[in-house]
């Protein structure tokens, strides 16, 4: 019976592929301007995507990139479809039941964006509106959490540009995003002129969580400790404020 | 395997609103779709030359590109343009183009009625000539023709290949799930496997459910023939 | 804008690959079950036939679901259980592959059998009195008989085949429907890309259908048709 097994398992990997030893297989979602994109050509790029080469070179291994949808990366990470996420991934204690984390590598609040003209004095002043989030993000727990049960109709997206071509369509009245992601994927644009941040920096560890890490797998310990003397040092040599001031006026490492 | 995750009251709940929205969009597309689809073979089989080549254009395309693109092309592709936009607070009908649910609807619709009036159109040209002569010698107007003896046997003679058809349409409600805030039964099970990180259970929860879907309808349908078509059953004594 | 429309066409040629590959995959099990379910041998007879009635009762995109997130996971499992290290990656151009060539397998295994029952079995009889070996029986016998019968069910089945490979695009392979649909997010105009996208299906089936219609006529060289 073992060998028959063995027989399919080998017969599976001759048509698959293996994970080799040098190269680093970073999970991106490339929808989430200006820390995950694509170029139109195809190229990754951004702030994660720039601050994963930075740390590749720094534990001398080939950063290879694999475009993963949001809601699956958790469970890609755990298949073994990579081996890293560094996506803006959030540091929460619901995925830490699940997944381990380097320490974090930046940290930005989120906001509600809604139409310039809408007066927004806490979740029950939007009753009613349609708020579109990013499924299985920290933002839509957020949403979920506070402003579903005050009566505003939540919808979960796959990925967060498509909720800014509904916006701009007209199909939803705004979203629950990273302050720094709506400012350049959104605002920034000419869609966005009619839409500001609205309330006040939501922070909540509850669902925010403690920043933005590097999601491994657990009882990945070496690579954890690789990295996050990589962080330490890119944050010291300059490479880490290089990359910041690339994309960002301020120093998106916070509190 | 978990299994007793699938059987907590939230999740059968996630699925039973899946399974509502499957086969309520499976038969209001169908009976849309049905209705013009029945137009369509019409358009198909007149003797105006120009409908004949529009319809025909028509489940040309419909046949040749996928449903997947077509959902899209109509959910994003619709809502982008202006023209809709400027219409879709206040003037009815364009308001129904807000909606995730009417979007399914129409892309879904539009598709089977493409299909099924290719199948129609067949099956009412291999309607016999000499009951037509015989019918239109008794002076029957063109309409009463259709109605009465072209018709009913085009209909039975399109029963099997339709069957088919509306099973493949029960597979394609799955795609519902790529319309932003339709929970069909794969989205259901989309949820949970990202929730819970449990893709067999979540998934072979959701094929089970189809398939059981599939062999009502299957079963219903060999009903039906049996009923319908009774006269091409091989004789019993 | 003009480097995303360049990105669809090279994503073209991914689907046509992908379209293909699984093409491949789908005769050789439409041949195999084909063969079970003639070969009246109760064990091969209900394998092939739960195989064609699973395939019936599944969504394509729940099964390519399934093989794609539960593959891998399932794999990895068979991996650890044996005590190895390596790590199997399934993707999504392997998953995609075969998940519908195994769907069109069950449906090319009916357009098969139909076809082989079309031809009068006096000719096999013949071919084995003169000494022909099975194989030999079916490469110079049955099978440039069976395909003038295959070849309507055969063609729908591949442009079913083809708009299948859409689905793919939902499991994260990079052909044409991915493409098109992060450039229409990214640009905000699904309009111009999916239409794009629609018309490159179009091109694809008709000349496909092209195609075959050159096959159907080759194979029916000699045999007679009907006029009415």
């Amino acid at each position: 019976m073992k060998k028959l097994l063995l027989a399919i398992a080998i017969g599976a990997v001759c048509a698959t592929s293996f994970a080799q030893g040098k190269d680093l297989k970073v999970a991106i979602d490339p929808t989430y301007e200006p820390f995950t994109f694509k170029t139109a050509d195809g190229k990754p790029t951004g702030f994660d995507v720039d601050i994963a080469s930075a740390l590749c070179e720094q534990i001398k291994r080939k950063c290879v990139f694999v475009e993963q949808v949001w809601d699956s990366m958790i469970p890609g990470l755990q298949a073994k479809k990579y081996d890293v996420i560094i996506s803006s991934l959030s540091i929460t204690a619901d995925r830490l039941k699940v997944i381990d984390f380097t320490d974090k590598y930046y940290n930005t609040p989120s906001r509600v964006v809604l139409k310039k003209d809408v007066k927004f004095t806490g979740p029950a002043s939007i009753k009613g509106k349609k708020i579109g989030v990013l499924k299985g993000s920290t933002q839509e727990k957020y949403a979920m959490g506070e402003l579903k049960t005050a009566g505003v109709e939540v919808i979960p997206y796959e990925a967060q540009d498509q909720v800014y071509l509904d916006i701009k369509s007209g199909r939803l009245d705004g979203t629950v995003a990273d302050f720094v992601e709506v400012n350049g994927g959104f605002l920034s644009k000419p869609e966005g002129k009619d839409y500001a941040l609205a309330g006040p920096e939501l922070f909540t560890e509850k669902y925010f969580g403690t920043g933005v890490g590097i999601g491994l797998r657990k009882g990945d310990a070496t690579l954890k400790t690789e990295l996050n003397t990589a962080i330490k040092t890119i944050r010291t040599n300059g490479a880490y404020k290089k990359i910041n001031d690339k994309y960002f006026k301020f120093d998106v490492y916070g509190k | 395997m978990n299994w007793a995750v699938i059987f907590e009251p939230q999740n059968l709940a996630l699925y039973g609103t899946g399974i509502l929205t499957t086969l309520g969009l499976l038969f209001s597309s169908l009976a849309v779709g049905g209705v013009m689809a029945l137009l369509f073979a019409l358009a198909l089989t007149g003797p105006i030359a120009s409908l004949r080549w529009i319809v025909g254009a028509y489940t040309y395309v419909i046949r040749g590109t996928p449903l997947l693109i077509q959902v899209y092309l109509i959910y994003y592709g619709l809502g982008q343009l202006e023209w809709i936009q400027a219409r879709w607070d206040s003037v009815w009908p364009w308001t129904h183009f807000k909606e995730p649910f009417f979007c399914a609807l129409l892309a879904f619709s539009l598709n089977t009625a493409g299909y099924t009036a290719e199948m129609l159109a067949g099956a009412i040209r291999e309607t016999s000539a000499g009951e037509i002569e015989a019918a239109q010698s008794f002076g029957m107007s063109r309409f009463k023709v259709l109605l009465h003896i072209v018709l009913p046997s085009a209909l039975r003679r399109t029963l099997p290949a339709y069957s088919n058809e509306v099973v493949m349409m029960l597979h394609s409600t799955s795609l519902a799930s790529a319309v932003p805030s339709m929970l069909d039964v794969t989205a259901a099970a989309s949820r949970i496997y990202s929730d819970y990180y449990l893709p067999f259970e979540a998934y072979l929860a959701a094929a089970s459910i189809y398939l059981t879907a599939s062999f009502c309808l299957i079963g219903f349908f060999k009903f039906s023939e049996g009923h319908l078509l009774a006269y091409l059953a091989p004789r019993k004594h | 804008m003009n480097a995303y429309y360049l990105a669809i066409l090279q994503g073209s040629v991914m689907t046509v690959g992908v379209s293909l590959a699984a093409l491949l995959v789908s005769i050789i099990l439409g041949l195999a079950g084909a063969a079970a379910k003639l070969s009246e041998r109760p064990v091969l007879v209900a394998l092939a036939t739960v195989y064609t009635t699973l395939i019936r009762g599944i969504p394509e995109l729940v099964l390519m679901l399934l093989i794609f997130y539960g593959g891998s996971i399932g794999l990895n499992h068979l991996m650890e259980l044996l005590g190895s290290d390596t790590v199997i990656d399934i993707n999504p151009f392997v998953a995609g592959v075969l998940t519908i060539g195994f769907i069109y397998g069950a449906f090319m295994t009916e357009t098969f059998r139909g076809a082989m029952l079309a031809i009068p079995p006096g000719q096999a009889e013949a071919a084995w009195a003169f000494g022909m070996s099975r194989s030999q029986t079916f490469l110079r016998i049955t099978a440039p008989q069976m395909v003038r019968y295959a070849l309507p069910g055969f063609t729908n089945n591949w442009l079913v085949l083809i708009k299948a490979t859409a689905l793919v695009s939902l499991i994260g392979l990079q052909e044409m429907t991915y493409l098109a649909k992060q450039a229409s997010a990214a640009t905000r105009s699904p309009f111009v890309f999916f239409l794009f996208t629609a018309a490159l299906f179009l091109i694809y089936t008709t000349v496909s259908l092209f195609a075959l219609k050159k096959l159907n006529a080759r194979f029916s060289l000699g045999t007679q048709r009907v006029q009415l």
